[in-house]
């Protein structure tokens, strides 16, 4: 495991060129503003920290024709997150909600971001917005945010607030998690739809209303010449979610990130939500960033899977490995915990004892290890020294101090009979 | 919603017949059970000459001898329809809507509430739109700039408008500003000086209700910025200043709307403190003079004409809260 470390780090390390082809494509466009604050602009060259290195190694190993080709790997991904900090000084601490995350999304792919409540999935998608909370103008509170977001060529992080007014909603739009709550109980539906598409588009009210006639039909409200004058409150849970569909969809945005779509919803329903969003996800050919802690929700959807524990990825792979055969010890829990119904006999779940560590004393060593049953296999390791993100040699990313060869009959023997 | 306006008003028609009830009982019937007889009562009126006489006219006057049902009663009636009053030797007629008569001024009481009603309405209007304005802009630009200095000074000026009465700002700002007039010239005699002469008592009456709609206005705006609608506005592309007014100042908003209507009603019943501080012939002034004169029918007046300004406002609140939130509108 860290011989596979070690071997890793300095192959990128002795490739600076490469890094620099990788990440600047030439579609790349920046705010017309002079130079912003020195303190953000990413450093190409600085030894970036390991994970960052292991998610190009992850890509050379999925993509293993590019392996020998230095110069494709400029074909930049469409959004490439590279060790994404997003950090709260606060009184007591800085919680470190996501703390070096890397993952990156192609048009008409689905990542899915699965975790417990508090593992950073959340922040992580208002990040990519920069919709998270700013701090002031004497830079008090809000966060701290540093790594790398670019969308088709465009640096996210470095951007003008005013560029990103102009990006969300029309090339990037958020989906979220209580449409009850996330429209405004004041304006009606059609008014809240409309106001996307007048933001982006030169049209006139009746123009924008008749657009959102439209998609209001195209993600299933019955009689939307009618539905679109009534409020928020008058739809019943599942018409709303459509109707927050419509709203972030009616710019045709290309990158759609949606929190916790179906969590509201009953079963019925979620269903239903799910089977439209893939529909449209493969009718407008956007890129898909799900997040949830429902992982059947993610069975439906995702390419690929990225588990999520304390700010971290644990897990990152193709959905079908990371399903089959997960080699993580949270993500078996997480399974386990899933409840099945294709079993004649229905047994019990299994729970992840304990809870979620807090944010702000992350426990040293592995986040996961006092909840891990498999920590004493490695002895003082695990509370010791933090795993990085590394292939197994299986197309997916693991961040465990087991040996893979242990990770995977641990799994076919413990596991997987209780699944 | 007619059906709605309408249940409302004949509640309040309720409300309002409950409420003279306890006046009427407070002044008329109280005394009696604390021992006081007709005679008593009708000598506080006589003055100085004691005769028997005299003290049989004022019971006649109000009627002190006859069963209370049979006083109350009479004095709705007369609010209704009329009321002629006998004091042996003349008939005084008082014309409907009679809310009384008073035997210390020999004048009708309505006439009278009448008269001061336009000076308290001109301190309401205009105070009412000073502290409303003044006070959600300062607590919006509170709200958006947290934490600036110009936060923390409208801040500490609204603590002071709490914290300061009005009889304290009102001679001072007469102190800073000199010989300026503030006796009361009728608006439509001359407007230039109904303003000119009224703007140290609005600004004296606006100052303490603007630091409360200031701190209610930034509170209410927190509250609204960290809504999950706000951030899905942000999310939508919608310009940050748009965000602003259109979806977090109207949910914010709302409940400015209801408090404003209820104090509005409470100032238009008199503002008491400022028109004694300022000697301004309004409803409160008469109130205070009338309660000096131990003038119960009078008083009564003022206390039921307040009781009304307050519950119509109520209703009015009520009403406008349904067009604003659409919530309430279809519930």
């Amino acid at each position: 495991m860290s011989g596979r470390h070690g071997k890793s780090a300095p192959a990128v390390e002795s490739d600076p060129g490469g890094s620099e082809g990788f990440s600047r494509g030439p579609g790349r466009r920046r705010a017309p503003e002079p130079e912003p604050a020195p303190a953000h602009e990413p450093a190409p060259h600085e030894p970036a920290p390991l994970d960052v290195d292991l998610s190009i190694e992850y890509e050379l190993t999925r993509f293993p024709e590019f392996a020998g080709r230095r110069e494709d790997w400029g074909t930049q991904p469409f959004l490439d997150v590279r060790d994404l900090r997003v950090h709260f000084p606060t009184e007591d601490g800085v919680v470190k909600s996501v703390d070096g995350i890397s993952f990156r999304v192609e048009r008409g792919k689905t990542l899915g971001i699965v975790g417990e409540s508090g593992s950073g999935k959340s922040v992580t998608s208002l990040s990519l917005l920069g919709l998270h909370k700013r701090p002031d103008k004497r830079g008090r509170g809000g966060a701290r945010i540093s790594g790398e977001i670019w969308l088709d060529g465009e640096d996210l992080i470095n951007a003008a607030p005013e560029r990103l007014e102009e990006l969300r909603g029309d090339k990037l739009a958020m989906i979220f998690q209580d449409p009850l709550s996330a429209m405004h109980p004041y304006y009606t539906v059609g008014e809240q739809i409309a106001e996307a598409y007048l933001a982006h588009n030169r049209a006139s009210k009746a123009v924008a209303r008749k657009r959102t006639i439209e998609m209001l039909d195209r993600v299933g409200i019955p009689q939307p010449d009618a539905r679109v004058d009534d409020y928020p409150h008058q739809y019943s849970g599942g018409m709303r979610q459509r109707a927050m569909i419509a709203m972030s969809l009616i710019c045709n945005p290309e990158l759609l990130i949606a929190d916790e779509p179906t969590t509201a919803l009953d079963v019925t329903v979620q269903a239903q939500i799910l089977d439209l969003m893939r529909d449209l996800q493969q009718e407008f050919n956007s890129a898909l960033i799900i997040i949830t802690h429902d992982l059947g929700v993610v069975a439906e959807l995702a390419d690929d899977i990225m588990v999520m524990y304390a700010g971290k990825a644990v897990e990152y792979g193709p959905a079908k490995t990371v399903f089959t055969e997960p080699e993580h010890p949270y993500t078996w829990g997480l399974l386990g915990s899933m409840p099945r119904l294709d079993r004649a006999v229905q047994a019990r779940l299994l729970p992840i004892p304990g809870s979620p560590p807090s944010l702000i004393n992350v426990p040293a060593g592995c986040a996961f290890h006092p909840r891990c049953r498999f920590a004493e296999l490695i002895g003082g390791r695990c509370t010791e020294q933090i795993p990085q993100l590394a292939d197994n040699s299986r197309k997916h990313l693991v961040s465990c101090h087991l040996r893979p060869d242990q990770r995977r009959s641990l799994f076919a023997e413990r596991i997987a009979p209780q699944l | 919603m007619l059906t709605y306006i309408v249940r409302r008003l004949l509640a309040a028609v309720g409300l309002l017949l409950v409420i003279s009830l306890i006046t009427f009982w407070i002044f008329f019937v109280l005394p009696q059970w604390a021992g006081q007889t007709p005679q008593s009562m009708a000598a506080g009126y006589v003055g100085r000459q004691q005769n028997p006489a005299a003290l049989q006219a004022v019971i006649d006057h109000f009627g002190f001898d006859k069963p209370l049902f049979v006083q109350y009663f009479d004095y709705i009636v007369g609010i209704v329809g009329g009321r002629t009053y006998s004091d042996g030797v003349s008939l005084i007629h008082c014309n409907a809507p009679c809310f009384g008569y008073s035997f210390k001024n020999f004048e009708q009481v309505w006439p009278t509430l009448l008269s001061r009603a336009p000076v308290t309405l001109s301190i309401a209007i205009g105070a009412g739109v000073l502290w409303l304005v003044f006070g959600v802009l300062s607590g919006v630009i509170s709200a958006v700039r947290k934490g600036s200095i110009a936060d923390r000074a409208s801040m500490g000026i609204a603590l002071a408008g709490v914290a300061l009465p009005v009889y304290f700002v009102g001679p001072l700002l007469e102190a800073l500003t000199g010989q300026w007039s503030t006796k009361y010239v009728p608006f439509l005699s001359n407007p230039l000086q109904w303003a000119q002469h009224l703007l140290i008592p609005w600004i004296a009456l606006a100052f303490g209700y603007a630091a409360l709609y200031a701190r209610m206005t930034r509170a209410g705006m927190l509250d609204a910025l960290n809504e999950d609608f706000v951030r899905t506005a942000r999310a939508k592309g919608v310009k940050e200043r748009k965000v602003l007014y259109k979806h977090a100042l109207r949910s914010a908003l709302t409940p400015i709307i209801t408090i404003f209507g209820m104090d509005l009603g409470t100032v238009l019943g008199g503002a008491v403190l400022l028109e004694v501080a300022f000697s301004l012939p309004g409803l409160g002034l008469l109130a205070v003079n009338s309660i000096q004169q131990d003038d119960f029918p009078v008083i009564m007046g003022v206390t039921l004409i307040a009781a009304f300004f307050i519950v119509g406002a109520n209703i009015v609140v009520d009403v406008l809260y349904a067009f604003v939130d659409p919530r309430v509108r279809l519930s």
